[in-house]
C-alpha cells in the first residue's frame, strides 16, 4: 500500500531522517512515535508529498510518487493535522466538500456524503453550517477528519491529531477514530508522542529516535523487551494520575 | 469561458472604450485648439484668441489653465493646441534653452523667431505689453524700511520672502537674482503666486515675485522694486502658433494675429483686475474688450446670480463625471495589473522584492514630473493632454497599495492552511482561487481601498493637463482667490473619498467570508 525505500532527509547540515525503509501494512493502523525532532513528522510529511526526500523513493500502491502524479495520489490519501487545518473562510460543510466540489461531484452526492460523515464522526448537525472560529476544538478536529475522509481514501495520515484537545474531548475522539479505522478498514499512519495513544491506536508501533527507527512492533514488546535504554526511558516517561504527589522541597 | 474571465474581459473592454471615447470626442469637437497657462492674464488672453477665432466661424476649444510652459509647449508641438500666448523672456530661457546651449545666438526677437521657425512654430509680433518679473512689497513696509530698489534688500537680511515655485525654479529666477544682487535672505517660502499676495497682505511674508501687469499691485497697494542692476529680461507677450495652421485654417490664423499690438499694459492690467477683483468671467471681459477695441459684436454669455448658479451646478456635475472617470479607469486598470503582480511577488522572493521595490519607487515620483514625462508618450497617440496621461499617472500611483495588499495578504496565510490545501489534492491554480485569494481578500480590498482614496485626492492634479475633475475649480479658485470655487472642488472630493470608504465597507461585507470577519 504505502512503502518507503532508503528515504533520508536533511535540513542544511542537520540530518533529520537517516536512510529508512518501511512498508506500511494495508488495512492496519501504524503509529509513528518518538520525542520531538526524532523525524516522525518529517517521515509523515514525506509520505504526504509535502517534502521531497533527499534519497530513496516513496511508493504508493506500487507506484513511485513524483511531482507529476502527486495530485491524483493525494485524492487517495486523507491528511489530518493538529486542530484540523481548516480553511477559515469556509463553513464546516464547505471545508469537507471543497475537493469533491472541485472534482465536480453532483451537489446531492456531496450533501449525502457530508451527512454520512457527520454521522460517522458524531459531529453535531448545526456545526456543519458554522465557520471554524465558531465551533469548538473537538468539533474542528472532527471536521478535519471528515474532510480527509470525503473522497473515501484508502490511506489516512494523521499528524498529532489530538495535540490541541483537552483530555475529555481527546478520550472521546480517540474512541471514535479507532472505530472509524476499524469499520472502514483504512490504512492509518498516525504521528503522536503519547505512548498511551500509540498503544490504543496502533496495530503496529514504530519508535524513532534521532532520525532512525529504534524499535517496531506492539506496545507490549516495547514495554517487556525494550531494544535499548532509550526505549525504556521513553516508555517510562509517561505520567499517570497518582495519589502520591512529589514531596515539596523543605 | 468562466464567469470570472467574462468579467475580466468586460473590465478590459470598459477601459478600452473609455480611452477610445476620449479620443473620438476630441477628434470631433476640436478644430482649433487654444491653450492658456494657469494664471489669469494667460486665461484672459486665451479667451481673446478664442473669441477672435470663433468669430471666423471655426469651432474652437480653449484648454485653459494648463500646468506650465513645458506642458503648453509640448501640447503645441504635438498639435493638441494650435496657439497660445507666451512671453519673450520665457521663450528664450525655457523653450529655446537647448538651442542656446548648442551655441545658437538668440537675443533679438527676430533671432527667436527664426529659431522657433525651425521647430515649425510661428512667433507673432508683440501683443503690446511687457509683463516682466519684479520683486514687490507692501508700500507701507517698503517706505518704513526705505527700500526702493532690489539692491536695498541687502540691508535687510531678516526679511522673509514668499516666492512662486516657478520663479524659484526658473533658470532666470531666484538663484541667479540672488547671486547678481548678493542678496542675504535665507528665509524663503515657496508658495503659489496667488497665495503670496495674501501672505503679503497679512505680513506673513515681506517680499514676493510678481508680474508687472498684476492688478493686485494697485489693489493691495504694493510697490514693484526697481531692478537697478537690470537683471530681469523683458517679457513681451507674443502668440506662439503652429506653422501649419496658416494652411489648414488660414482665416483662423489671420484672426489670431489680429491680437498683435492690440493690448496696452493698462488695458491688460484692467482686464485682469475685472476678472480677479470684480470676479467677472474671463470670456465676458475678453469679449467686451474686443467689441470695444475692434468694433465687433461678439455674443457674450449672461452674467448674474442665476447664470452663475446654473454654471456652478453644471460645473459640479461635469467635474464629478470627469473625476469619477479618472478614478474609475485608473483604479480598474491598476486592479487588473496589481493583483496578478502581487500574486507573482508572493510566489517568488526575488521577484517579489524587485516588484515591490519598483512600485515603491514609482510612488515617490512627484506627480508633476510624472505628468510631464507621460505627455510626450501619449502625444504619440494624439492624447498628450487630457485624461489619458493623468489616468496613467494615477494608475501608476495605485499599484503600490494593491500589490502590497495582495502580497502581504497571501504571505500571511499560515503554512498549515497552505499545506492543507496542497495535501487535499488541489492543483496550484485551484489553491489560489479557492483558498489563497479568498483568504487574502480582506488585505487585497484594503489595498484597493487605500488606492481608491489616494486616487480621489490625487486626481485633482488632472486639471494641470486639462483632464478636468475637481482639480479645475480648485485651480481656478486659487487663481481668482475665490474660496467658494475652491470649495466646489474640495468638498465634493472629500465627499467622494468618504463615499469610497463607505462603498468598500459595504463591499467587504458582501464579498469577504463571514468566517474571516470574526463573529
Amino acid at each position: 500500500m504505502f512503502e518507503i525505500e532508503g528515504v533520508s532527509k536533511s535540513f542544511g547540515d542537520q540530518t533529520v531522517l537517516h536512510e529508512t525503509s518501511v512498508a506500511f501494512e494495508p488495512g492496519k493502523s501504524t503509529v509513528l512515535i518518538g520525542p520531538s525532532g526524532c523525524g516522525k513528522s518529517t517521515l509523515l510529511r514525506i509520505l504526504a508529498g509535502l517534502l521531497a526526500p533527499d534519497t530513496g523513493r516513496v511508493l504508493f500502491e506500487g507506484v513511485e510518487m513524483t511531482p507529476g502524479n502527486r495530485i491524483p495520489m493525494r485524492h487517495r490519501i486523507g491528511y489530518v493535522i493538529q486542530d484540523g487545518g481548516l480553511f477559515p473562510h469556509l463553513t464546516s460543510a464547505q471545508n469537507v466538500g471543497l475537493m469533491a466540489k472541485h472534482l465536480q461531484w453532483p451537489a446531492d452526492r456531496i450533501r449525502n456524503r457530508i451527512e454520512e460523515l457527520a454521522e460517522l464522526t458524531r459531529l453535531p448537525r448545526p456545526a456543519l453550517d458554522r465557520y471554524p472560529t465558531q465551533i469548538s476544538g473537538g468539533q474542528r478536529q472532527r471536521v478535519g477528519i471528515m474532510r480527509a475522509l470525503m473522497l473515501d481514501p484508502p490511506v489516512m495520515l494523521l499528524d498529532e491529531p489530538m495535540g490541541a484537545l483537552d483530555p475529555l474531548v481527546r478520550y472521546d475522539l480517540q474512541e471514535d477514530l479507532l472505530k472509524i479505522f476499524r469499520t472502514l478498514k483504512k490504512t492509518a499512519i498516525t504521528v503522536t508522542h503519547d505512548m498511551g495513544e500509540a498503544g490504543f491506536f496502533g496495530d503496529h508501533i514504530i519508535m524513532l529516535g534521532q532520525g532512525r527507527i529504534v524499535q517496531q512492533g506492539k506496545l507490549e514488546q516495547m514495554i517487556l523487551h525494550p531494544a535499548n535504554a532509550f526505549v525504556t526511558q521513553f516508555v517510562n516517561a509517561q505520567r499517570f494520575p497518582t495519589l502520591n504527589p512529589p514531596k515539596e522541597p523543605s | 469561458m468562466s464567469k470570472r474571465s467574462v468579467l475580466l474581459w468586460l473590465c478590459m473592454a470598459w477601459v478600452l472604450v473609455g480611452f477610445g471615447s476620449i479620443r473620438i470626442a476630441w477628434a470631433e469637437e476640436k478644430e482649433i485648439g487654444i491653450g492658456s497657462k494657469s494664471f489669469t492674464e494667460s486665461v484672459v488672453l486665451g479667451e481673446v484668441l478664442s473669441h477672435l477665432v470663433r468669430n471666423t466661424g471655426a469651432r474652437i476649444e480653449h484648454r485653459a489653465e494648463l500646468g506650465g510652459t513645458q506642458i503648453l509647449w509640448q501640447a503645441l508641438q504635438t498639435g493638441e493646441i494650435d496657439a497660445y500666448v507666451d512671453y519673450t523672456g520665457t521663450i528664450r530661457e525655457e523653450i529655446l534653452a537647448d538651442a542656446i546651449r548648442q551655441g545658437t545666438k538668440i537675443e533679438s526677437e527676430n533671432e527667436m523667431r527664426s529659431a522657433l521657425a525651425l521647430k515649425k512654430v510661428v512667433m507673432s509680433e508683440r501683443i503690446g505689453f511687457n509683463n516682466t518679473y519684479a520683486l514687490g512689497m507692501k508700500r507701507s513696509v517698503a517706505e518704513r524700511l526705505s527700500i526702493r530698489k532690489i539692491s536695498d534688500l541687502r540691508n535687510h537680511p531678516q526679511l522673509e520672502l514668499g516666492l512662486s515655485d516657478e520663479f524659484f525654479e526658473r533658470k532666470d529666477g531666484w538663484r541667479p537674482l540672488k547671486e547678481k544682487y548678493s542678496l542675504p535672505q535665507t528665509q524663503i517660502k515657496v508658495m503659489d503666486h496667488n497665495l503670496a499676495y495674501r501672505g503679503l497682505e497679512k505680513d506673513s511674508i515681506a517680499v514676493t515675485d510678481l508680474y508687472t501687469t498684476d492688478p493686485e499691485i494697485q489693489y493691495y497697494d504694493l510697490v514693484a522694486l526697481e531692478d537697478d542692476l537690470g537683471f530681469f529680461p523683458v517679457y513681451y507677450a507674443v502668440v506662439l502658433m503652429r506653422q501649419d495652421l496658416a494652411t489648414r485654417a488660414p482665416k483662423a490664423a489671420e484672426a489670431i494675429l489680429k491680437i498683435q499690438g492690440l493690448i496696452s499694459p493698462e488695458a491688460m492690467s484692467a482686464m485682469s483686475a475685472q476678472v480677479r477683483l470684480d470676479r467677472r468671467p474671463e470670456t465676458v471681459v475678453a469679449g467686451e474688450f474686443l467689441n470695444k477695441q475692434l468694433n465687433l459684436s461678439l455674443p457674450l454669455p449672461q452674467e448674474g446670480p442665476w447664470a452663475s448658479l446654473s454654471k456652478g451646478v453644471q460645473r459640479i456635475l461635469s467635474t464629478t463625471g470627469e473625476h469619477l472617470f479618472l478614478v474609475l479607469v485608473s483604479l480598474g486598470l491598476a486592479i487588473l495589473t496589481a493583483i496578478p503582480l502581487g500574486i507573482i511577488a508572493a510566489g517568488n522572493e526575488t521577484i517579489g522584492q524587485t516588484v515591490l521595490g519598483i512600485v515603491g519607487v514609482i510612488q515617490t515620483l512627484p506627480s508633476m514630473a510624472l505628468l510631464v514625462f507621460m505627455m510626450p508618450l501619449f502625444a504619440l497617440f494624439d492624447m498628450g493632454i487630457g485624461p489619458a496621461p493623468a489616468i496613467m499617472a494615477l494608475f501608476l500611483y495605485s499599484l503600490l497599495p494593491i500589490v502590497r495588499g495582495t502580497y502581504s495578504g497571501l504571505k500571511q496565510i499560515p503554512a498549515a492552511i497552505r499545506e492543507s490545501a496542497e495535501v487535499l489534492g488541489l492543483d496550484a491554480k485551484a489553491r489560489l482561487k479557492l483558498v489563497e485569494l479568498p483568504l487574502a481578500l480582506p488585505s487585497i480590498l484594503s489595498g484597493v481601498k487605500t488606492a481608491a482614496v489616494i486616487n480621489v485626492g490625487t486626481a485633482t492634479i488632472g486639471a494641470l493637463i486639462g483632464a478636468g475633475g475637481y482639480g479645475s475649480p480648485i485651480l481656478t479658485g486659487i487663481r481668482l482667490n475665490d474660496l467658494g470655487l475652491i470649495l466646489q472642488g474640495a468638498v465634493p472630493a472629500a465627499l467622494m473619498a468618504l463615499a469610497v470608504q463607505y462603498g468598500f465597507a459595504l463591499l467587504e461585507k458582501r464579498i469577504v467570508s463571514p468566517g474571516l470577519l470574526g463573529t
